[in-house]
Parts: C-alpha cells; structure tokens; sequence
C-alpha cells in the first residue's frame, strides 16, 4: 500500500479517475499474458500526458518507490508484472497519434496506440506499418519498443528497432529526454539502439516516431500441407538458398493445427497432416509471380501433400488469423500455457525439433510448435495444467531445457519476447559473468535507484536464479547503486 | 461482504434454490492473452483491465477460487454491455457471455432481497416485461402521452428536464406507439401464398418480441408479410410471453427459466418448423433456452429441441432461398450490427445479402459496424453514462450520405432513434425486413401498374 501522501500527490497531478489503489480492482494488474509468476502492483495511474507521467515519475524518484510501464499486458515474458510491488504506470490512455507525415514517411505516436491501428490509419494513403506481432490487434507501439517486438514479416523487413526512428524518453529520475532522429541517421552513439528492447527498465517511452512503409505491388500467400515437419523445414531452407526472402514463413505442427482448427480462426486443415507451411512473398508483380512458382516448386520437391495460392484477401486473412491466433487457441487444449521463444540456426529446424519432442516426451508434457521458420524463431508452447501441483514448476523447468538447447546450437533464449521475468534465470546460461556485468553497469547509467521495472531483462550479479522474490530493492543492489552512481 | 463459503452455506438452506456460479471448465480457457481488449468497448472507452472481457473473466475466476470477495465482481460484471464482440475474436474459446451471466446469477441470488436491483429495474423486468397484458397497457398509456397533446404538454412547460437527461433523449427517440400490435392486426394463420412449389409450406411461428409488438408493430406487420410473400405459412402463438433475455441479463434466471418453459409449450405446441424472431437479443436468448434449462430434467430436452429451431428472421429468409424483390428502391442505406446478432448468433451475411439483394439499394458500411450501440437490453437506462459515449461514437460512425441506418434489434432502434435526434440527423431508422418489405411493395405496386389497362 501507498503512503497516502503519495496517492494524494498522485492523484493531484492525474484526477481520482486515473488512479487505482482499491486493492480489488488492483489485483487485474498483477501479471501481463505470461501467467506463471504473478505479484500485486501497490497502484495503477493512467497518464494522458507526457507531463504526467515526467510528474509520477519524479513524485515516486524522491520516495524510491518502485515503478514501471504497462501496454496493453500482452507481453509474454512478464515484462509488466510489478515483482516488486511496482506502481504500475498503464500508457493505454496516452493513444493519440500525434503526427503523420506521409512524404517522409513517418509517424510519431504516444506509446499505448495499438500497432494495428497505425496501418488501419494509413491504409487509405497506401500505407503501412510493417512490424506486425501476432497480438498486433491489441498490443500497444509503446510496448513493441520495449520487447523490441518481431513478428510473422520481420524476416523480411526486420523488428521494431528497423522500424523506431526517434523516440521521447522520460528517465526513472524524471527527466525527459529525445534520441534518435526523425530524418536521417542519428549522429554519435545509438542511444535509440539501447533503449529499443531495454523491458523498461532504462525509462518511460512517450512519444515514439517510427516509419510507414508503402505497401507492396503485389502479395501472394501460399499454403503448403506436409506429411512430414522435416520436409516443411527443409522446404523453408531451400526457398531461401534460392535467393527467394519471403516476407514471411512460418511453420506449424500437428499439435497447434489441432487447437487451431477447434477454434474460431479454423481453416479446414486436415488432422492427419504434420505440419503446414504458410509462405509470404511481396514486391513487385512480376518478381512476385515468378517467386511463387518457385515455392510451390520447392514444395514439390519436398514431398508436399498439397499446395495453393490464396485467391483473394479474405482467404489470405483467413490463413493468416489462425496463424496469429496459434497462441491462446491452445486454451482449446489445454488449460495453461507457456511459450518459448528461442532462436537457433534456420538449417538446424529438424534437429531442433526432435530434440523438443524428446524433452516433452521426457517430462509428460505435450509441447506444441509454431514458429517463425525463416528466421529460425522456435515457438514451444508448453501444455500445463496449473491446477495439478507441481505441473507449473515441471512446465518451468522442461522450458529451461529447450532453451538450453537453443543456445547449445548456437542460437539465442529469446527471438522476440524478451527476457523479462521468464528467461532472467537462462541468461547467465548465455552470458558471461562480465557481459551480464556490463549490462548492469549501463542500466545503472540510466536508472541509478534501481527503481524502474528493476528485477527484469538483466540479472543481478551471480543471483540470476534467485532473484524471484517479491522484495527485491534489497541492500546488495542498493549498494551497488551509489557506486555506479559514482561511476558517472 | 459477500463471500463465496455463504454461498455453500446458503446452498445448503433448502429454502432457497440455488444456481450454480460460473463452471471452472469455462472460465480456465482464458489464457490471458488480452487479444479481446480492444474489442471490448468499455475497454475501449475506459482502458482499465477490470472493464475489460480479460478483466472480467480473471475477476470471476478469484471469486471463485475464493481470493476475492463476490462483491468485488460486482461492478466489473455488471458494467458488462454483454455485447460478446470478446467471443468473436477469442481465440480460445472463453464463454464470456455466459460466465457474466452466470456471475450476474451467482450475485442476483446472493443479494438479500432488499439490496435486489433497484426498484425500478425490478418492477420492469418482473412486473412489467414478464406480464404482455401490463407491457401492452404501458404501451397505451405510452401512446395515450404521446397522441393525447400530453408530450407536447409536457415538452412545453419542461416537464421533460426534470428527467436525468438519457431519460429526456430516449423519450424524444421512442418512435410513436402504433394504435394496434402486430399480433391483433394480423390475419392469423396467414397462408403462403399458393405457388408452383408442390411440397408443404414451411410453418414459422413469430415471436412478437415485448418491445417489437409495442413499440414497433410495423416491423412486424412487415416481418409478416415478408414471411408469407417467400411461401412460409406465419402463426403466431397467442400465449407466447416475453424471452427473458433481459432477466438473463440482470442475473434473474428464475424468472427467465419460467418465461422460457411457458414459451416452449406456447411454440412446440403450435407445431411450427421453425420459431422466428425479428429482434437479435431475443433470438439470441431463445437459442440458449438449452442451456438455460440444461439443469430442468423436464425441459432439458424441449429446451433443446426448441432452441435448435429458431432462427432470426435474417438467417431464415437466406436459408430457405428467399425471392429477390423485383422492386427497385433507390436509396443509400449503412448497416449497424447488432451485437446479439453478430457476436452472440454470428449472424453477419445474411442481413446484408437481403440488403444488397434490393435494386438500387447502395449498402454503404459504416466503420466498426460491429461495435455496440450502447443500448445492450436495459444497459441504457443502468449505465447511461457509458450508453451515450457508445451511442455518440455510434452516431458519429453513421456516413452522413445513408439516408437510413439499418439494424435487426428493437434496442439498438430505439438508441440510435434517440441518439441520431439528439445529434440534429435526419437519418431514418429501419429494420432489415422493413427495408425488404418496402421494396416488395414497391415490386407489387410496379405489377399492378404494368398490368393495368392502358388507357
């Protein structure tokens, strides 16, 4: 609980209506789409400015009350989950979007303006915003910034940072700052590179420019069945070593297709088949239709049972929902879940995944996959049934191994998620002590108390594992605090 | 406070019958994705996650695990349009509109008889909307107010102001009180019209809907004549009662399970193929009878037999193969969807194929077509704070070139109707099938006047 003091200086800068403190009504705020570890916030406030939140911010600094921001609590790896009994600073009434700039391409919006949106806004004007996260319905910009957020197109057109030109940062101290350049190439260090992908833990984002592409010539969406996940996999490998970059490619096997298909987004796959391949490919008409040709090509080569072109746009809508909708459609199986998001090399797709169905067979659990194939960003989803003890913590630790997996390939714990809450335990199994170091020594730069959204993305020194409990402004990290402060 | 152990505690009392609160096996669906937010428009007008389908369900299952208190729920629930635009996207299936309901039970029982809804709210649902005779004499004295120079009285010396202003602008949006109800002005059974087709007539039994048959006669009249002008015979059983959809709403199952057991008999008993309504929350209500009696072991069945057969007027028109009006109407029209009609009966192409099926009417599709209106059965007149937020995003969505806004539910009518006045438009109202009957009028009249001698 708050001090009244500063609920009454909180609502003084916000109003009573942007301010929740009932304990009832807080409890909603006490995990983001990653449902494992849930902790209550001390408070919610609802910022409509960036004034406010520069005003929450240097109100809760002075005190060393923890904080930090929220989207839309779509996240998958609890990077808006108060573990430390944070006020939670929801941004989904800064919504506004603040300019457009169709000659230059850019758009400059608040952070709780949902990603969809932006293309619905610029749709007319030929238009579009090519990050697109499977929650992209729902999930805010401000929250794409922070995960440095990918998506099904992102092998084509990169993540959210390819995208994030400039941006307005409000530091835990309460000063507000720009970095980045709306036009041209910033000059100097790439502050906007640390910020984009930092889980909110170096500052409050409130404005955000980013670019709007013009939307492609042509699209074609080809939809392939396989008998086998190999030959899918394979398939997808020889696409690209045909010089082909699909704008996207994505795989999903028998166990996603299943609670796909038992959904609303169902598309009439067949059950028996292993895995179905949805391929992308954009540009210029001509380059297009002959690129198609020689995927469907491929696909033949690979043993595919069947293969087609979508035929208009509500077909290619449909195919494209029960892919974006793969990952809460497992509600239809199985009464929770967890996902991973770890990345290896794209040539080693098949190896990878037998070695997830090892591990899921293993430890009981039924794991489904769906996954990015072109950029090689695997997609576990771990089946658990929270109400049977001891399941979660089977489902935790089956999801450490495949991660462990990942980065014994040569690839990396997190494609797109971010580490948040879920993996800080696995990065010291892919960094070093001196690498983790560094990184607290940068966090420490921006956010000297510790105080914003701390406990996430890096761990604290030789305390990875550990440093789950509630309490966590501990002395260790306090200390350490001052010194750092001095190292500035 | 109200803990969910009284619950045990009461079910126990055999005085009192008890619902069952909301099923684990529903509400543990949720994964917590949030992909419902923003589809959810009081998420959308308040962005707090307690006014959110997420919110929603997450509170009713702490109340159920005991980690909240029930009245906790209370306001969140409540505050629900049960629009169920949340089902349409969810990805994993939640029940969303069901689970509300079920928790609007679970509080509705739990609730001491004197904290029931307010006395208002009371008397209309079990006084007045349970009763046709009652609803009927409301509607007189509604006409009686509004023929008698009483409304223009009353707006004269501003009695009106002393209503809270939602009260004023939905008064100033009630169409006027037909004279007659459908069902008195009917010729009943009226026949399909003897045509080549060789097989037995398709019989549909109508229901007349309370707020259809008071206030909007005509759409019946019309409902009617579009019925029998597509060779289906029309009853209209007379010992029909109102659905219950809005006591279902209000958490008064009771009263619901009663109405709905009485219209079973009414409609299975006329031997009708199919049971048709021209208003979605009541054909949304009537297709969950099954569920809403599944614990009655003597309706269980009829409940299910009965909910199978009915059909909005829409979807039964498109289903048995209507006739395209050979009459031309030339006019633009957009079209509102009406959430018991899109979200909770997934009907969506039918109303638009009957529109679009009429020469010369340009269907014109307003954004957010499927976001609700704010009427939301007696939402309007419990929540009428957020009902006019809603109604005025509504309002504003309508393209200013449609000459009429076309929808398929009494409540949404009567809104718009109020909202479309208090915003100055002169946009017109209609339900689907009267936009259809229009246009086979015109088809008739165009007949009588191409076969009338030349002079």
């Amino acid at each position: 609980m708050l001090p009244v003091t500063v609920i009454q200086e909180l609502e003084g800068i916000l109003g009573r209506d942007n301010i929740i403190v009932d304990e009832h009504r807080i409890m909603a705020y006490d995990c983001d789409a990653y449902v494992a570890e849930k902790f209550m916030p001390s408070a919610v406030v609802f910022p409509q400015t960036t004034e406010q939140v520069v005003a929450i911010v240097r109100c809760l600094a002075r005190k060393g009350i923890p904080f930090l921001p929220r989207g839309a609590g779509t996240g998958l790896s609890g990077g808006a989950t108060p573990m430390n009994h944070e006020v939670v600073i929801s941004l989904a009434k800064m919504d506004q979007l603040l300019n457009l700039d169709f000659e230059n391409r850019r758009a400059t919006v608040q952070p709780g303006f949902v990603n969809l949106m932006l293309t619905k806004r610029v749709a007319n004007n030929g238009y579009y915003y090519a990050p697109d996260p499977s929650s992209q319905s729902v999930c805010t910009i401000g929250g794409n910034f922070a995960e440095n957020s990918g998506g099904s197109h992102c092998l084509k057109y990169g993540v959210t940072t390819n995208h994030v030109v400039a941006a307005e940062v409000v530091l835990p101290s309460g000063e507000i700052v720009t970095v980045g350049e709306p036009y041209g190439d910033p000059v100097g260090l790439d502050l906007l590179g640390v910020l984009v992908g930092s889980e909110g833990t170096l500052g409050i984002t409130t404005a955000i420019t980013v670019k709007i592409l013009p939307k492609p010539q042509a699209v074609k969406t080809i939809l392939a069945y396989f008998d086998q996940v190999d030959d899918a996999s394979q398939t997808v490998s020889d696409i690209i070593a045909q010089g082909i970059v699909p704008a996207a490619c994505e795989i999903m096997d028998q166990l996603m297709i299943h609670a796909v298909e038992k959904s609303v987004y169902h598309v009439g796959y067949p059950q028996d088949i292993e895995a179905v391949l949805l391929v992308e490919l954009d540009g210029m008409l001509e380059s297009v239709e002959d690129n198609a040709q020689r995927v469907l090509d491929v696909c033949a080569q690979n043993h595919v049972r069947t293969s087609r072109i979508a035929q208009d746009d509500r077909e290619r809508a449909l195919w494209w929902n029960s892919r974006k909708m793969a990952f809460p459609a497992i509600g239809r199986i199985s009464p929770d879940y967890l996902v991973q998001d770890g990345v290896i090399p794209r040539t080693k797709l098949s190896a990878a995944l037998q070695r997830v169905s090892a591990l899921s067979e293993e430890y009981g659990l039924r794991v489904a996959n769906v996954f990015h194939a072109g950029d090689g960003n695997l997609h576990p989803l771990i089946c658990y049934d929270a109400r049977v003890e001891g399941q979660l913590q089977q489902a935790l630790a089956l999801g450490q191994r495949i991660l462990e997996v990942c980065v014994d390939m040569g690839g990396s714990i997190t494609g797109e998620h971010g580490v948040g809450i879920e993996k800080i335990g696995h990065m010291a199994y892919m960094f070093s002590e001196e690498e983790i170091k560094a990184q607290i020594d940068l966090r420490r730069v921006f956010d000297p108390q510790g105080l914003c959204n701390a406990g996430k993305l890096i761990p604290s020194p030789g305390a990875c594992v550990e440093n789950r409990s509630a309490h966590h402004t501990d002395d260790t990290v306090l200390a350490g605090v001052s010194q750092g402060g001095e190292h500035l | 406070m109200l803990k969910p152990e009284e619950l045990t505690d009461r079910s126990t009392d055999q005085t009192m019958k008890m619902f069952a609160g909301p099923d684990p096996d529903e509400y543990s669906k949720c994964v917590h994705c949030g992909f419902c937010l923003e589809v959810c428009p009081t998420y959308q007008q308040l962005s707090d996650e307690n006014h959110s389908p997420r919110g929603r369900v997450f509170l009713i299952k702490q109340v159920a695990e005991g980690t909240l208190p029930l009245e906790a729920a209370e306001d969140p629930v409540f505050a629900c349009l049960d629009c169920r635009a949340c089902e349409t996207v969810c990805p994993s299936g939640v029940p969303v509109g069901h689970l509300i309901e079920m928790s609007r039970g679970q509080i509705h029982d739990v609730r001491t008889q004197a904290q029931k809804q307010s006395r208002r709210e009371r008397w209309m649902l079990r006084g007045l909307f349970s009763h046709p005779r009652r609803l009927r004499l409301a509607g007189g004295l509604l006409r009686f107010y509004q023929l008698s120079g009483l409304r223009r009285a009353a707006r004269a010396v501003g009695a009106l102001k002393l209503l809270p202003r939602h009260l004023q602008e939905i008064e100033a949006g009630l169409p006027t009180v037909p004279s007659r109800r459908s069902d008195f002005s009917l010729p009943l059974p009226v026949p399909a019209p003897s045509d080549h087709r060789s097989t037995q007539p398709v019989r549909v039994g109508l229901l007349t809907g309370c707020v259809m048959d008071v206030l909007f006669a005509d759409v019946n009249d019309a409902t009617v004549r579009v019925i029998a002008r597509n060779h289906m015979t029309v009853v209209v059983p007379k010992g029909q009662v109102c659905c219950g959809a809005l006591h279902v709403h209000a958490g008064d199952r009771e009263e619901a399970q009663a109405l709905a057991r009485r219209n079973i008999d009414e409609f299975l008993g006329s031997q009708v193929d199919f049971v048709v309504t021209n208003s979605a929350g009541c054909g949304a209500a009537m297709k969950e009878y099954g569920d809403l009696l599944r614990d009655d072991p003597v309706y269980r069945e009829k409940a299910q037999a009965f909910s199978a057969v009915v059909r909005d007027i829409s979807e039964i028109l498109v289903e048995q193969g209507f006739d395209a009006p050979a009459g031309r109407l030339d006019r633009q029209v957009t079209y509102h969807d009406a959430c018991h009609l899109c979200h909770a009966q997934r009907i969506r192409e039918q109303p638009r194929q009957l529109l679009t099926a009429i020469e010369g009417v340009d269907l014109i599709e307003m954004p957010d077509s499927e976001r609700c209106c704010g009427s939301a059965g007696v939402y309007n007149l419990t929540h009428p704070d957020m009902a006019r937020q809603l109604l005025d995003r509504k309002i504003t969505d309508i393209p200013e070139q449609a000459s009429a806004v076309v929808m398929g539910n009494p409540g949404c009518m009567i809104q718009i109707r109020a909202g479309l006045a208090a915003h100055g438009r002169s946009t017109t109202v209609l339900h689907t099938v009267q936009l259809l009957d229009m246009a086979y009028q015109a088809e008739m009249a165009e007949a009588q006047a191409s076969s009338a001698p030349k002079r």
